[in-house]
């Protein structure tokens, strides 16, 4: 029963943060209609960039917060601003796609001209043994309570944002129908724009946790998107409380088999899951029809 | 129309004649790197009857590569299969490969768009950590293949005469394709898939029967890979670098065009060969690599080809106008702002060396 708890506690704490990164991937979607394939590198570039403060100027890394995501921010803006926003026509879904991945690749190149392909992992008070709580038996690392704590308060943040600020009307209008919103005179363009920005600075977050918790290279990056798709799709494209129960859902049950099976197996499963769902719907778990129906 | 025709067959001719002589020069590294751009510019064609057809983007092409390269790996060492008889099993990797493509496209061709995409890329993944962790596959150590000794100087040749029929039989089946009525099948369905199936295509059976065919050549290239690197990994056969090589090659080409792929894994593949010798600067290659892809998407969005078709057509165009007289040219520049001539002739600047190198 023991394992059995906190291989669930493992999950949903850490299924928090992957929400987190879900979230964004989600209301990029939904707002600009395209994926954006460079979260997950972006994620890994939000944990070189908070090891970088740590390393040469011993910023502790939830200080760094407050200079990491506002980097990230304007980054995502200006991908935004221009490799997206010039995108016209017919193929622009597909030919965003691409973009982004272009972008993924050249951070990748990046990252790896700087830091190389060694695996990095923070060294400080974060990672320290000293930094647990004891629960039931076992002890629990802070940062994933502080990290799910964090992401809630983003994702709570995101949600206030949405639903009750004149801005994330905007954004909600964009999302059900584009020509409408440009009608009634939202500026289209600067919601996309602020959209993808607001995407990308919660990666800074969610890498800054992951650091911690997980050695990373920037090949990591390829490993975090193709959960995150699983994550978005699964909960239904477009649906921000379908991504953050699909993360929880899909990372405990990965921590399940890797307690109970195999850790070799628990990325097939996890796959496996996404797959399995899809046969029977198309249009993830939260997902509605007409979204689906593209 | 006619003239036009033959233009192109002709120079399609040739471009197979000098690919043909390539081995003539008896150097063993241009033949090498020929080996691979063929392998490109058949997975490419391959790709692309089936996603650049119904424009359903595929991300988990490497999949049939991987069964390609897994099932002659399996069969050469169970069978103890040495020199030109590797050879015979390549159609067999090929077969294995179209039949994984049955079940995978069942559950994957469920689903459409991004979706899709994402689905493709959930069976790489499968495949690339099946490959990692099953026994039979050899787990992270793979599989050796057999050690040959031929000359190395004409060691290449067999692999690129192989790679040569199975590319030029891709770019075939793709032209065959693409006037019949199946290809008009697959191209209403990337126009309208809805629409398609009200006016009677079996949209499910058409897209599953492309997805098939398209995993064939692949499966077999897979097999030709294993023997020419003598080893399957699984990070070599299943690698996402080839899904996005063959997507960026198509669209650099012009994604959905017979010729668009060829010409894509022509230009591209060469300059990947050259940046793995250079593996000091591999990284910068990458960027070169991603910032090269934005350019194409930016500039030039529906490929090379149809750009700068297009491009030389308007412009003859003009140039008739011109020489019978007209004077319509001094009014184009007049009405635009400062800003956008700036952002014009920018784009104008950078464009011009692609489309300059292709004419």
């Amino acid at each position: 029963m023991g394992t059995f708890l906190r291989a669930v506690t493992d999950g949903v704490l850490e299924g928090g943060v992957y929400g987190l990164m879900a979230v964004g991937l989600t209301l990029i979607f939904g707002v600009l209609d395209i994926i954006n394939i460079a979260q997950g590198i972006m994620v890994v570039l939000g944990a070189y960039l908070t090891y970088v403060l740590w390393t040469h100027l011993h910023i502790d890394q939830f200080v760094g917060l407050l200079i990491t995501i506002p980097a990230m921010f304007i980054l995502g803006v200006a991908v935004q601003y221009l490799f997206i926003r010039p995108l016209r026509g017919r193929e622009r879904t597909s030919m965003s796609l691409l973009a982004c991945y272009a972008v993924a690749i050249i951070i990748e190149g990046v990252l790896y001209q700087i830091f190389g392909s060694n695996y990095v992992s923070y060294t400080d008070y974060w990672t320290s043994p000293q930094a647990t709580v004891e629960i039931g038996g076992y002890y629990l690392p802070y940062i994933y309570l502080f990290g799910f704590a964090l992401a809630v308060l983003f994702v709570v943040l995101i949600y206030w944002m949405l639903y009750r600020t004149q801005f994330g009307r905007s954004i909600r209008a964009t999302m059900q129908d584009h020509t409408a919103a440009r009608l009634i005179g939202i500026d289209v363009n600067r919601v996309a724009a602020l959209t993808f920005g607001i995407a990308v600075a919660v990666t800074a977050a969610g890498g800054m946790v992951y650091g911690t918790t997980t050695a990373f290279n920037p090949n990591t990056g390829y490993d975090l998107i193709s959960r995150l798709l699983a994550i978005i799709v699964l909960g239904g494209m477009g649906s921000i409380g379908g991504a953050l129960g699909a993360a929880v859902l899909m990372i405990t049950v990965e921590s399940l088999v890797d307690v109970y099976w195999n850790p070799q197996w628990s990325v097939v499963v996890f796959y496996a899951v996404l797959v399995l769902v899809l046969v029977f719907r198309p249009q993830g778990m939260f997902g509605r029809k007409e979204a689906r129906a593209q | 129309m006619k003239p036009a025709v033959l233009w192109r067959g002709g120079s399609l001719v040739a471009l197979v004649a000098v690919a043909a002589a390539v081995p003539l020069l008896n150097n063993p590294l241009v033949t090498n790197v020929g080996v691979f751009v063929l392998m490109y510019v058949g997975s490419a064609v391959a790709w692309n009857i089936f996603s650049g057809f119904t424009g359903y983007i595929s991300l988990g092409a490497a999949v049939f590569f991987g069964t390609g390269v897994y099932t002659t790996a399996l069969l050469t060492e169970h069978l103890k299969l040495n020199g030109g008889a590797v050879f015979a099993t390549y159609p067999l990797g090929g077969l294995a490969a179209a039949v994984i493509a049955v079940p995978f496209g069942l559950i994957a061709l469920r689903v459409r768009r991004h979706t899709f995409v994402v689905v493709t890329i959930a069976f790489f993944f499968i495949f690339q950590l099946m490959a990692y962790d099953f026994s039979w596959t050899g787990g992270t150590l793979g599989i050796l293949g057999p050690i040959v000794n031929w000359d190395p100087n004409t060691f290449y040749n067999p692999f690129y005469y192989t790679a040569l029929i199975v590319a030029v039989g891709s770019a075939v089946l793709a032209w065959a394709i693409w006037g019949s009525r199946f290809g008009l099948q697959l191209r209403a369905i990337r126009d309208d898939e809805d629409r398609a199936r009200g006016l009677g295509v079996k949209t499910m059976r058409v897209k599953l029967t492309a997805f098939v065919i398209s995993a064939f050549p692949m499966g077999i290239l897979g097999g030709l890979y294993f023997f020419l690197q003598g080893q399957a990994l699984p990070e070599y056969a299943f690698n996402p670098f080839y899904d996005l090589t063959l997507a960026l090659m198509s669209f650099l080409g012009g994604f959905g065009t017979l010729s668009g792929p060829i010409f894509g894994a022509l230009l591209l593949e060469p300059y990947l060969g050259y940046a793995q010798y250079q593996v000091t600067n591999a990284y910068v290659a990458e960027v070169v690599l991603g910032a090269l892809f934005l350019a194409v998407i930016i500039f030039l969005p529906r490929g090379i080809l149809p750009t700068v078709g297009e491009k030389f057509t308007s412009w003859r165009v003009a140039w008739v106008r011109r020489s019978a007289g007209a004077q319509a040219a001094p009014a184009e520049p007049a009405g635009a702002s400062p800003a956008a001539d700036a952002v014009k002739t920018g784009a104008a600047g950078s464009g011009a060396p692609g489309g300059g190198s292709q004419r």
